[in-house]
């Protein structure tokens, strides 16, 4: 038991073992991270002989240019659009689906739940050219709705089995105590089911909302106009623009990861609980 | 105090009082408009833009066609054969595995080791842990121009650091030998945070009394760790292992800002191929006979795993 007694010494090797290799791995993750951030207030010639350390002249112009550009709001504005349609959508399906699976018991319930969860098992890229003459024949291209759609089809199998779970700990009792009351299923659903579930609500909101949010093939697919396209594909035009000035690129990623890493940081809970959720209990 | 239908619409109307008089069983009636009116809106979407999509990618995957007018021109399994016949095909298949084995023989371990080091409570091990699962939620898209920057053979980090050195820097995504490596580590850095934060929340949910049994019968703590703690987390080992396997055949976002599957193809994955040969060329039998190929991997892999590591939980 010497090995408990040592761990209480500030020279103990293993102690100075672990902390140099955490110290290693935040090195690998932050420095990009910071270099990006910093890259974007120095001008190209300084970046290129000093990319790594502070900024010796703070251009803070580049920021601005980027803040005060019509551009950069319309992309974000874009982005919000289609994630609040998917969110929203993915919500109200979902936690009805749910709710019927949870409270109503019907002959092919099992097998009707198991279908759905199919779409856990193959990614939206596999079916994506069909699904993209789908959403043409439907007229729906070049729509936020034509994004939206196929992203709250795909969003909706983890959804269910998340909501489900959580809606079928509720009491029975308590269902059962408000019909005998007069309260019809729906009613339940709305003012007893929804409100007691707020937690996991915003946990499927928060990772729905991500995973939208950082979207790429689906709007790369479904939208032609520019002025529809949401962060991901607007960040990739201007790269494509300003190819080789990176600073000017550094603070466009900078200010279109800043939502992202605001969100994470309000909302952490509910999101490590809920990318990590489905995993865990899945 | 009106006896209430069910069905009527009152779902929106904000009316909070419970008719206490209106004494009702639960019956069929409610039930069955629960049914009706709950299950199809999530079932109409799945089946319209998940399903049938895949049945139609199988129908168009006989056809020479581009995706305008109706398919006309049937040639069978002839798509099936070029994919077969494309070299960059075999290559994309290659680099899933490659990106498969990476992260089995480095990520994993990492996002283990790190698990292991930060479930335990001390000053700053909630901050490290969110500094490391940060990239996971970081957009692809972004996380692969940060790298393109840091990869840039002129202004980047990478060549910043070869300088010092005196060398000439490389372009390491413009040249086939290194694209593929190169994603390889942009795959690790974004995602060991994800597998770690698994591993924590498995640790959390561990038997405490198991652990404090074998250090009381004298074990030591690596052999704790080695015969206690690590078979109490195989079946988490084994769904990080299935999330690695799965999103490695998912991965696209991350490819396109940095190489998009170049130089060459070198660097494409499944995705990355069915887009640049498929989708952004509308070739769409062809695009279509890939996906096919690609969710025929998919669920394979899924059942098979299922069936012989997971079947227990």
């Amino acid at each position: 038991m010497s090995n408990a007694e040592t761990t209480r010494t500030p020279f103990d090797p293993a102690v100075l073992f672990k902390a140099s290799f955490l110290a290693v791995v935040a090195i690998f993750v932050l420095v990009p991270l910071l270099a990006t951030l910093l890259g974007g207030f120095k001008s190209l010639g300084e970046l290129r002989v000093n990319p790594f350390g502070l900024p010796r002249h703070w251009e803070w112009q580049n920021y601005a240019d980027i803040l005060f550009s019509a551009r950069y709001w319309q992309l974000l504005r874009n982005s919000l659009i289609i994630s609040t349609l998917t969110v929203t959508l993915t919500l109200i399906v979902a936690s009805m689906a749910a709710f019927t699976f949870a409270h109503i018991k019907f002959y092919g319930s099992s097998m009707l739940l198991s279908y759905l969860t199919l779409g856990l098992l193959f990614p939206a890229a596999t079916a994506v050219l069909p699904l993209f003459i789908k959403v043409r024949d439907l007229g729906l291209l070049d729509t936020y709705l034509g994004v939206a759609l196929p992203q709250v089809a795909f969003s909706l199998a983890m959804s269910v089995l998340l909501l489900r779970r959580f809606f079928k700990d509720i009491p029975y009792e308590l269902l059962e105590a408000a019909l005998v009351d007069g309260c019809s299923y729906i009613k339940f659903f709305r003012y007893v089911t929804l409100p007691l579930s707020r937690p996991i609500l915003a946990t499927v909101g928060t990772i729905t909302f991500v995973n939208s949010w950082n979207a790429y093939l689906l709007p790369l697919v479904m939208l032609n106009t520019d002025a529809l396209y949401p962060w991901p594909l607007g960040i990739m035009v201007y790269q494509g623009e300003y190819s080789s000035e990176w600073h000017l690129i550094l603070a466009f990623i900078t200010l279109t990861i800043l939502p992202t890493i605001i969100l994470f940081l309000l909302a952490q809970k509910h999101i490590v609980a809920g990318l990590t959720a489905g995993a865990v209990k899945g | 105090m009106e006896p209430r239908i069910a069905s009527s619409p009152a779902m929106g109307v904000a009316e909070t009082s419970f008719s206490p008089l209106a004494v009702r069983g639960p019956s069929w009636d409610g039930r069955f408009t629960v049914l009706i009116l709950f299950l199809p809106p999530a079932l109409l979407l799945f089946t319209l833009f998940v399903v049938l999509p895949i049945g139609e990618a199988a129908w168009y995957s006989a056809f020479n066609w581009n995706g305008f007018g109706r398919p006309a021109n049937w040639i069978g399994f002839d798509n099936y054969r070029f994919v077969l016949e494309t070299r960059a095909f075999w290559l994309a298949l290659r680099n899933n595995g490659l990106i498969i084995a990476v992260s089995l023989a480095i990520q994993l371990p990492l996002a283990l080791t790190l698990a292991l080091m930060l479930a335990e409570r001390f000053r700053g091990a909630v901050a490290l842990r969110m500094l490391f699962f940060m990239p996971y939620i970081l957009a692809e898209i972004a996380t692969g121009l940060i790298f393109s920057f840091v990869y840039d053979g002129d202004y980047g980090l990478v060549a910043s650091i070869w300088r010092t050195f005196g060398a000439e820097p490389p372009h390491l995504l413009a040249s086939t030998d290194t694209a593929m490596l190169a994603v390889l580590i942009v795959i690790v850095w974004k995602y060991f945070g994800f597998h770690m934060m698994l591993f924590i929340a498995a640790l959390q949910g561990l038997d405490k009394s198991l652990i404090e049994a074998a250090r009381i019968d004298g074990a030591t703590r690596s052999q704790t760790l080695r015969h206690v703690v690590i078979p109490l987390l195989y079946p988490t080992i084994r769904l990080s292992v299935f999330f690695a396997i799965v999103g490695s055949l998912q991965l696209f976002d991350l490819v396109m800002p940095l190489t998009r599957g170049g130089p060459a193809d070198s660097s494409n994955t499944m995705v990355s191929f069915l887009y640049n040969n498929g989708i952004s060329r509308m070739r769409v039998g062809y695009g279509s006979a890939i996906g096919v190929i690609l969710f025929a991997i998919c669920v394979t892999f899924a059942f098979t795993y299922k069936r012989w590591f997971m079947r227990d939980e």
